[in-house]
């Protein structure tokens, strides 16, 4: 999903930094906000972080054929909402910017917007209806990471689509050939993104169930043991 | 082996299939290039579509070859996973730390209340 570096005509540049700017300014705060309030909070922010470094560092070979990489924006989401998801993706691509000329700060914008904004919207969208509709827990952050990574390439072909439409079937030509390229590739590491957020899931419900109580994704009832956890500190 | 740790596992070897299965079931090979990345594939549809478009900013600092960009990446999943790691252990270390101050509070006659339970009996 990475566009590369001056891959995008100027005027679309600098429309997706300005959609996106007000993201990111907004999560900063949520995010300064969430450390001030809960201290014992930055920790998992950190690993929240690290997650989408570590998957989104993965290049995976795909059923297309060709490789991808998953955005471990799922994860963040869920736990600290959107906004300071914005915030963690936005430092990962950063880094992949600068380091590893993977992406590009002309692109930063775009990218930002794809990977670190509507992908973790919408996993969170799909996170929270699944939640107020009673499906278990695992089952609602399967298909919230799952659909954060899918949305994310999808919103990168309609990028692409938008700035270079077909000469002869315009957009909707040029959005068919980049999802053949970004979406299909991307729905089997989709599921591995899926899969290793319920992981990362499972273990912190074992080793951090209090904390997932207070940011309001685990339940208190969940087992003696855990209540006694929840009220020893 | 516990339940816990054997849906882990089974987590684990599920992403493990579905990265390996396409290369051993050849799905790249009728490729000019197998197994190419996703995003280069995006910047050759571009040139196709536009063959006059040209960027217009290259990058600040550009890896000088295949094997340093790969060091870079590997650095950047390394340092992920080790700030992972970090936070595991410490979480680990602190529920130990926990249940050995319940387990001393209680005495050795195991006399005190029950409600300084150890908490890292359910893992």
């Amino acid at each position: 999903m990475h566009i590369a570096e001056g891959f995008l005509p100027p005027l679309h540049a600098v429309a997706w930094g300005a959609a996106s700017a007000p993201f990111v300014v907004h999560g900063v705060r949520a995010l300064t906000r969430e450390v001030k309030a809960h201290p014992e909070s930055t920790l998992l922010l950190g690993a929240s972080g690290a997650f989408t470094f570590v998957l989104s560092a993965l290049k995976i070979p795909s059923v297309t054929g060709s490789c991808s990489h998953p955005t471990g924006t799922g994860l963040g989401a869920i736990l600290f909402r959107p906004p300071i998801m914005a915030v963690l993706g936005t430092i990962t691509l950063l880094f992949q910017a600068l380091l590893l000329a993977h992406g590009g700060l002309t692109t930063l914008g775009a990218n930002v917007f794809s990977m670190a904004i509507a992908g973790p919207w919408a996993g969170y969208a799909v996170y929270r209806l699944l939640r107020k509709s009673g499906a278990p827990l695992m089952v609602t952050v399967f298909l919230g990471a799952f659909f954060a990574d899918l949305v994310t390439y999808c919103v990168t072909s309609v990028q692409l689509a938008l700035a270079f439409p077909d000469p002869g079937s315009g957009f909707l030509g040029a959005l068919e050939k980049f999802a053949g390229i970004f979406a299909l590739t991307q729905i089997p590491l989709a599921v591995s993104e899926g899969l290793l957020t319920v992981l990362v899931m499972r273990l912190l419900m074992q080793s951090s169930r209090s904390d997932l109580v207070r940011l309001g994704v685990a339940k208190l009832t969940g087992g003696a043991g855990a209540q006694q956890e929840a009220t020893a500190r | 082996m516990t339940r816990n740790a054997k849906i882990n596992t089974l987590l684990l070897f599920l992403v493990a299939a579905l990265a390996v299965l396409p290369l051993a079931l050849g799905l790249g090979d009728d490729k000019e290039e197998p197994f190419a990345g996703a995003d280069a594939q995006a910047e050759s549809a571009i040139t196709e579509l536009k063959p006059d478009y040209k960027p217009w900013f290259s990058p600040l600092y550009e890896p000088p070859s295949g094997e340093v960009e790969s060091a870079l990446f590997a650095l950047q999943a390394a340092l992920g996973a080790g700030v992972l790691a970090y936070y595991f252990g410490v979480r680990k270390g602190r529920r130990q730390g926990l249940a050995q101050a319940a387990a001393a509070a209680a005495g050795p006659d195991g006399s005190a209340s029950g409600s300084a339970a150890p908490t890292a009996a359910e893992s």
